[in-house]
């Protein structure tokens, strides 16, 4: 494979990227960089590392061009080059990453994971962003337990964050480099192809491990739908790209009204076909830390959202409530 | 129902972010799904937890309300909620006896 970092590849400019990544040998890996400037979102660096990764893990050959680009220190601090196994050709003094940044970081079973919440505030300085910190929380943990639990990752899953001062929000990429939705999705449903396997992932109450409604005991299918919605309240990007396809939340625009749906067809969106081939899955997502809706807000709405679905079907009888003491 | 109950404090199994579906599971298989087999009022109580992921309620309850319907709910108590455990946990009992319909699953 090939891949080549641009001087910039962002959620809402991401799809140049994807569409450039050369997946003709997934028997190598060879990176490039732009040589004047490297910016880059958190889900490019989680998919490259969760890749290079899954090569070593082969004995496959990475090769790395040597970079210029005055952004190198950030990427050596990123970790990109640790998961390559490969040289920077520099150095830098490793600074604590408190309030900037959370470094690529590889988990593969539960407790890494729950460590990794617990730490990944503080390391964001989010204590004046309680309901943000606990968005930011609930997204790591719903997409690194969908890796550890149904991607059959023999490498885990790969994640890092990154707050951007200028913007006031919080990057996060998550990937593995494991079956990918479409093999995982298959397991209990009839799936043509990625981009059917996308949106029945993003769909509430859809589910690999079951075709019955409600889920398993462990599983109820709603961990995607509820990121996608954390994005969505907070008008930014989300992206998930697995196989040949990739489903892109656009941003709701300032002043118009947020409406969540169950059908991931009716957010704003764009569904990139034929992009080369991803083994695994990679989702990106924004959070911002200025925004207004609360998250008590958004889980009323997710309520609605269940609610609709619900009558529309047959419901007829009252749904009995949980008591509160 | 026997009148005899469990309380399970929730804070000190899973701490202020309850997102472990593990320990979910093992309080559902060592605690709540055999109390409600004897007739126990279980009491699941929230108290310092400041949030929840829908999945480690829905591990935590739902298969509960699977094997009694919502009748589970006679034996479930949930003590010391903020408003966004509460809202999660209402999320997941709705859903557990309206399921969402919407999507085209081959096994029925």
């Amino acid at each position: 494979m090939k891949i080549h970092f641009p001087n910039s590849a962002f959620l809402g400019n991401i799809d140049p990227f994807l569409k450039s990544i050369d997946a003709s040998n997934p028997d190598c890996l060879e990176i490039t960089f732009n040589n004047r400037w490297v910016s880059a979102h958190p889900l490019t660096l989680s998919m490259v590392a969760s890749l290079g990764l899954s090569l070593r893990q082969r004995n496959a050959r990475i090769t790395c061009e040597p970079i210029v680009a005055p952004s190198r220190n950030y990427l050596i601090r990123m970790g990109l080059f640790d998961f390559l196994g490969q040289d920077p050709g520099a150095t830098v003094t490793a600074r604590e990453p408190a309030g900037r940044f959370i470094p690529l970081t590889n988990i593969t079973d539960d407790r890494e994971l729950s460590r990794f919440i617990q730490e990944l505030a503080p390391l964001l300085h989010l204590d004046k962003h309680p309901e943000q910190a606990d968005a930011i929380k609930y997204v790591v943990s719903e997409l690194v337990r969908n890796v550890l639990e149904h991607a059959s990752s023999s490498t885990g899953s790969v994640v890092c964050a990154q707050y951007f001062n200028k913007t006031n929000r919080v990057s996060i990429g998550v990937a593995d480099a494991g079956a990918g939705i479409l093999t995982t999705i298959s397991k209990a449903h009839e799936v043509a192809s990625d981009v059917e396997a996308l949106k029945l992932a993003l769909t509430p109450g859809v589910t690999g491990t079951t075709a019955r409604p409600g889920g398993t005991e462990a599983n109820a299918g709603a961990g995607l739908f509820f990121v996608k919605s954390i994005a969505k309240i907070n008008r930014e990007f989300f992206l998930i790209y697995s196989g040949n396809a990739a489903y892109k939340l656009k941003k709701t625009p300032a002043g118009k009204r947020i409406a969540l749906f169950g059908e991931p067809d009716r957010d704003a969106h764009s569904m990139m076909q034929g992009l080369p081939y991803w083994q695994g899955t990679a989702v990106g997502i924004d959070i911002a830390l200025g925004q207004t809706q609360s998250f008590q807000q958004l889980l009323a709405m997710i309520r609605d959202v269940y609610r609709l679905d619900s009558a529309r079907d047959k419901m007829k009888t009252k749904l009995r409530r949980a008591t509160f003491i | 129902m026997t009148g005899e109950y469990v309380t399970v404090m929730l804070f000190e199994l899973v701490g202020e972010f309850a997102e472990d579906k593990n320990k979910a599971k093992e309080i559902r298989e060592g605690t709540i799904l055999p109390a409600i087999e004897e007739g126990r009022l279980v009491v699941l109580d929230f108290d310092k937890v400041n949030s929840a992921t829908q999945s480690f309620i829905h591990a935590l309850i739902s298969e509960a309300m699977r094997r009694k319907g919502a009748s589970a709910l006679d034996f479930l108590r949930f003590k010391n909620c903020n408003s966004i455990v509460r809202e999660i946990i209402s999320i997941v009992v709705e859903y557990m006896q309206a399921p969402p319909q919407s999507h085209n699953g081959n096994g029925g």
